[in-house]
């Protein structure tokens, strides 16, 4: 028996209509049609706008009637409308008075802030038709993709290993040597190289539908620049097309599915880089896309004048503790995790997402609190930028109900120094590898809290950190001036690229060091892809505009490096076979197992004994084992000495139990392959010292 | 409007030979072609592409239906598409349930 909902009750012109249901909002298919929901506390009237795919025109333009408005709600159903022909907009009346914060304008075409797929911008970096009134298009998604009993992954946050990835990037270099270079389509035809790697969990920086020409221009010498990045989010919900070779089949939501399904088969997790903190709307003088014109005083933080606060850097900021603005990340959250299986979120400058209305900070910010609690969302991970370019700077402090885990940038800040030799650093470090409890303990916060990183696509990559002293951004053209100053980087004695042995040799072991560091370091760890191979940006350290060679990775590194990457995946099954390596709680720096010796101890030249004087570049430390995740799943005994003075030094090692004795596992004074030994076959050390080079980091295990 | 595909379908098996370009023009008719077959016994639905140009999303979706709505036994074969048109199959997942092969044998004959 047909429902008796599902029957037309108008008509406009060819279209037959039914009042919509309110919820849920945007464009939804329902028997018979699609029901379409938008809400405007503002708008007078709204009328929706039915364009043929790729047609500048309006095929239909279908006003809501008043009887389908309920509270600040228009919605509507329309019947037997053939969803993949169409493209929709709304149009919206309502006062322009931006003193007051309205800026509604009725000869705008306004995309839906719930599209769910957003088109015209099918393939990447094909120059639009400016002319267009339509830019950014709605269009309507089917529900029908076969998901296999897929589902998202829930590795638990102290197992992960995060790879940090720009979609395009990845594999755009023509040393990719994939059909589809630039795609997620290629990144599922890495999956391969991402196991043989051992990351558990890829990072996505934004693939939410952004425009890549936004603010576009030519260098001096006519290169076009480009937001490559892509932190400025033209629809919450909507894949970018551009990243998919499907997309101008208009099948990028299948192509970014089939991606996660088959990355969850091989055991990675996904999780995306979300852009709540400002739209690419702009300030002002910027474009009405959508929410600018919908209901620009709820979506924007505004002067008490009506102008736009900008703690985003990017003009505008938006609303995210307005009770509607809140609900409409909540449902943007959700939707990715059921209806994409992604398994958490990176939230880019997420101390605004704790700003109340006029900007100020909040103590217990409402969005923060939802989304720790929200049910939906009650496994995928949740990870702070913890600082915005207002000036609020929450590392440690973000407030968190222990869901909320945070990119740590004292981690960054203190490794890095301590890898250059910088004196008076052994104490931060020593906090740093036991899961930064200065930052963290408090609360009940254990490890999963710090994100562990010394490289992000923020800055210099690993190869550049330690191959350049200075930013060189001069190909972005704004004279060098854009980009961080302070790297806490080091050439190693020459800046850029050189054939000095002596050099390139220091340059390798200093980023083995650096990654070692990073991987014994209790907490989250996460690499920069490319990283693992030396890939450079020859020194630009900020390539947010840059769709060329400096930006993609060039895969030929991977055989140049070849020992680099081997030291990575070794040492990324290091971390793996060493249960000692990934509490999830911070120490407690006791015998409370009654195994002899305290879960975590510091030493230094002599054992017991650490040196956290203004002079020391030396500092040793040892786990205990069997005290490993409180004793739940025993390891070795495990003693990490670091070496970052410019001298060789001896280390007396701290006596192990009868019958046990120390085994070189990793020496990063060595070269290739004798750096990293294999699980079974690390050599025993007979006497109770070991000489640990110039900037150099061994590991033994006690077995 | 001359549609750019023909169905034949007889014992059980549809034999659809898709040409040109199968697009929000086409697919739609196609759809409803396929809707036909609902309730029917349909063991095979065969789209012959050899001479299929190019396919919209909305082309995938009526393939997409043909599985998902005539009956979870039903097989459904592409034959002889062109590789770019099979890459989008693969791209996209539908090589989970579409069977791509180069020629086709009619079991139904043998």
């Amino acid at each position: 028996m047909d429902r008796i909902d599902i029957f037309p009750t108008d008509t406009w012109g060819d279209f037959r209509l039914r009042p919509g249901k309110p919820m849920p909002f945007g464009a939804t298919i329902v028997p018979g049609g699609v029901n379409f929901s938008v809400y405007s506390t503002g708008a007078y009237s709204c009328e929706l706008v039915l364009f043929k795919k790729h047609e500048p025109k309006p095929h239909a333009i279908i006003p809501f009637p008043d009887k389908y408005r309920i509270g600040h709600v228009f919605a509507m159903i329309v019947f037997d409308l053939d969803y993949e022909e169409y493209e929709y907009a709304y149009r919206m009346d309502g006062p322009f008075e931006p003193s007051s914060g309205h800026r509604f304008d009725k000869t705008k075409f306004l995309m839906d802030p719930y599209a769910a797929m957003i088109g015209e911008r099918d393939v990447w970096g094909t120059e639009p038709d400016w002319s267009n009134q339509y830019q950014h298009r709605a269009r309507i998604v089917q529900d029908d993709f076969d998901w296999e009993g897929d589902s998202p992954k829930e590795i638990p946050m102290e197992e992960l290993l995060i790879y940090e990835m720009h979609v395009r990037g990845f594999t755009r270099h023509e040393s990719s040597g994939l059909k589809y270079p630039g795609t997620y389509a290629a990144i599922r035809e890495k999956i391969p190289y991402l196991k043989k790697l051992g990351v558990n969990c890829l990072e996505l920086m934004p693939i939410h539908e952004f425009d890549e020409f936004e603010n576009c221009r030519k260098t001096a010498d006519g290169r076009r620049l480009l937001n490559y990045w892509g932190y400025s989010n033209v629809g919450f919900f909507a894949p970018k097309a551009g990243y998919a070779a499907t997309g101008k089949y208009g099948m990028q939501v299948d192509e970014l599915k089939t991606m996660i399904k088959d990355l969850h088969k091989n055991g990675i997790e996904v999780i995306l880089d979300v852009v709540f903190n400002h739209t690419a709307e702009g300030n002002e003088n910027g474009p009405y896309i959508s929410y600018k014109g919908i209901d620009n005083k709820t979506y924007y933080i505004l002067t008490p004048d009506g102008h736009y606060y900008n703690f985003s850097g990017c003009g505008n900021t938006l609303n995210c503790n307005h009770p509607v603005v809140r609900n409409m990340i909540l449902d943007c959250l959700r939707y990715w995790v059921v209806e994409y299986h992604v398994d958490g979120f990176r939230f880019d400058l997420a101390a605004i997402l704790g700003r109340d209305q006029s900007g100020a900070p909040m103590h217990n910010p409402p969005l923060l609190e939802t989304l720790a609690f929200d049910p939906i969302l009650g496994k995928c991970k949740l990870i702070a930028e913890a600082w915005d370019a207002g000036g609020l700077y929450q590392v440690g402090s973000f407030p968190s109900w222990d869901r909320w885990a945070e990119w740590n940038g004292k981690y960054r800040d203190d490794v890095r120094k301590f890898l250059k030799g910088d004196p008076g650093m052994t104490g931060a470090i020593s906090q740093r590898v036991a899961g930064s409890p200065d930052l963290y303990h408090w609360g009940g916060r254990g490890t999963r809290a710090t994100i562990n990183f010394i490289t992000c696509h923020d800055g210099f990559t690993l190869m550049d950190m330690v191959s350049y002293n200075q930013k060189h951004n001069e190909a972005n053209g704004e004279n060098n001036n854009d980009g961080g100053n302070d790297n806490q980087s080091w050439n190693c004695g020459c800046e850029g690229d050189t054939t000095d042995p002596e050099i390139l040799r220091l340059r390798h072991k200093q980023i083995k060091n650096a990654v070692t560091l990073l991987l014994v370091s209790q907490g989250v760890p996460m690499i920069l892809s490319g990283d693992e191979f030396g890939n450079t940006q020859f020194g630009n350290n900020n390539a947010y505009c840059q769709d060329c060679e400096i930006s993609w990775l060039d895969w030929t590194m991977l055989k140049k490096n070849k020992d680099l990457f081997e030291y990575f995946q070794k040492m990324i099954a290091f971390r793996r076979n060493h249960s000692a390596l990934r509490s999830s709680r911070h120490f407690q720096y006791r015998d409370y197992l009654g195994s002899g010796y305290p879960d975590i101890s510091w030493h230094g030249v002599k054992a017991w004994q650490p040196d956290f004087s203004e002079g020391s570049r030396l500092f040793a430390f040892m786990l205990c084992g069997k005290h490993a995740r409180q004793g739940q799943e025993p390891d070795n005994m495990i003693y990490v000495a670091m070496n970052m003075h410019w001298e060789m030094h001896g280390f007396e090692l701290p006596k192990l139990p009868a019958g046990l004795s120390w085994h070189a596992a990793v020496n990063t004074d060595m070269a290739s392959p004798y750096d990293i030994w294999k699980p079974g076959t690390e050599p025993r050390l007979d006497n109770g010292e070991v000489l640990v080079g110039p900037r150099s980091i061994m590991i033994l295990i006690g077995k | 409007m001359a549609e750019n595909f023909t169905v034949d379908f007889k014992g059980g098996v549809a034999k659809i030979t898709l040409s040109g370009r199968l697009d929000t023009t086409k697919a739609p008719a196609l759809t409803e072609e396929l809707k036909k077959m609902i309730g029917q016994p349909v063991s095979r639905i065969v789209f012959f592409a050899k001479d299929l140009e190019y396919i919209a999303s909305s082309g995938l979706r009526a393939i997409v239906f043909a599985k998902q709505k005539i009956g979870k036994d039903t097989k459904v074969y592409l034959i002889g598409a062109h590789d770019e048109i099979k890459d989008v199959i693969k791209m996209t997942g539908f090589d989970n349930f579409l069977i791509t092969q180069d020629t086709y044998e009619d079991a139904t004959n043998s």
